[in-house]
């Protein structure tokens, strides 16, 4: 195992490269997903603002 | 029109992109995982130790399948952008805008490991030879497309002047990859040849072939779930989003 973490004496530099490519991986995973969540918050907050200023019940899209 | 024209017409539609690209975006991505996670542990752990570089050339199997990538992800760019200036198809507009941060995080990766990788070969970080010059173009390109994108108000106009931006880039491209063979350059030629023999040894070519394609299905999931959410931020104020908003069933 030790000799797998020091990889010849390259250790620092291999295993730095691939946590660099995880980490670019894990960021390119993680955007998408927080951005939807965002937006349909702040779409459904919208609309709820909407039905307040206008004092009516939540439109049903729908129809 | 036959079936998989008038589909292809369909996928147009945002509504229906989103479910499309809502349900094959996971599979791509985790079948990208499971492909490099097999190409990554060989490379480290199964495939012997270059007679060279010892141990060191294992940074290889992230660096090279990123620097390809980080050339395939602007071709793939480019082609949106063509379509999008010429048809004008919003679709295409928003899958080129898309591509240009995934590609800017591989060309990123690529000089990170790059570096890491010639510190101990060449002695330096950096050296401002023709492949590393242009593939630190290549990544100031892409950071072009995105802030040309982000700076400008109206997005189908953002969208166009960074699409006209990205295609004028294209000419990069070919100078990234034959940067090697037109100059006498630090950075070594290619080992690895679709026509004729690659001169790697066959051993190291699996591990190779798994993280190459694995990153390509991570890219077509990962452009599939970025271009989802950013036609649903143009669609903003339209009943579809409206509906998913509110949590009712599609």
């Amino acid at each position: 195992m030790s000799s797998a973490l020091s990889m010849g004496g390259y250790g620092v530099y291999v295993w730095t490269s691939f946590a660099v490519f995880a980490l670019f991986l894990a960021w390119d995973a993680l955007v998408p997903p927080l951005r939807r969540r965002r937006l349909l918050r702040q779409v459904a907050l919208r609309m709820r603002r909407d039905a307040a200023r206008t004092s009516q019940p939540i439109k049903d899209c729908s129809r | 029109m036959n079936p998989v024209l008038l589909w292809f017409h369909k996928l147009g539609s945002p509504p229906l992109f989103e479910r499309f690209a809502g349900r094959w975006s996971p599979w791509l991505l985790l079948a990208g995982l499971l492909a490099m996670a097999w190409g990554a542990w060989s490379g480290l752990f199964e495939v012997p130790a270059d007679y060279q570089q010892g141990d060191s050339y294992r940074i290889l199997f992230v660096h090279v399948p990123s620097a390809w990538m980080s050339l395939f992800v602007y071709a793939v760019m480019a082609v949106n952008a063509f379509i999008a200036l010429v048809w004008r198809i919003k679709l295409s507009e928003q899958l080129a805008m898309a591509c240009a941060p995934i590609g800017a995080g591989f060309a990123l990766v690529t000089l990170v490991t790059g570096s890491l990788w010639g510190k101990p070969m060449w002695g330096t970080w950096w050296t401002w030879d023709a492949r590393l010059t242009s593939e630190l173009v290549l990544l100031f390109l892409y950071l072009g497309v995105m802030g040309l994108y982000a700076a400008i108000e109206e997005r189908r106009n953002a969208a166009r002047a960074a699409a006209f931006l990205a295609l004028i880039g294209v000419v990069n491209v070919p100078i990234v990859h034959f940067s090697v063979e037109w100059w006498n350059t630090l950075h070594q030629g290619a080992t690895i040849r679709l026509l004729g023999e690659s001169s790697m040894d066959a051993s190291m070519i699996a591990p190779l072939l798994a993280m190459t394609i694995g990153t390509k299905l991570w890219f077509a999931g990962s452009l599939l779930a970025r271009t989802r959410v950013a036609v649903m931020e143009l669609e903003s104020g339209k009943d579809w989003v409206r509906r998913l908003a509110s949590g009712e069933p599609r």
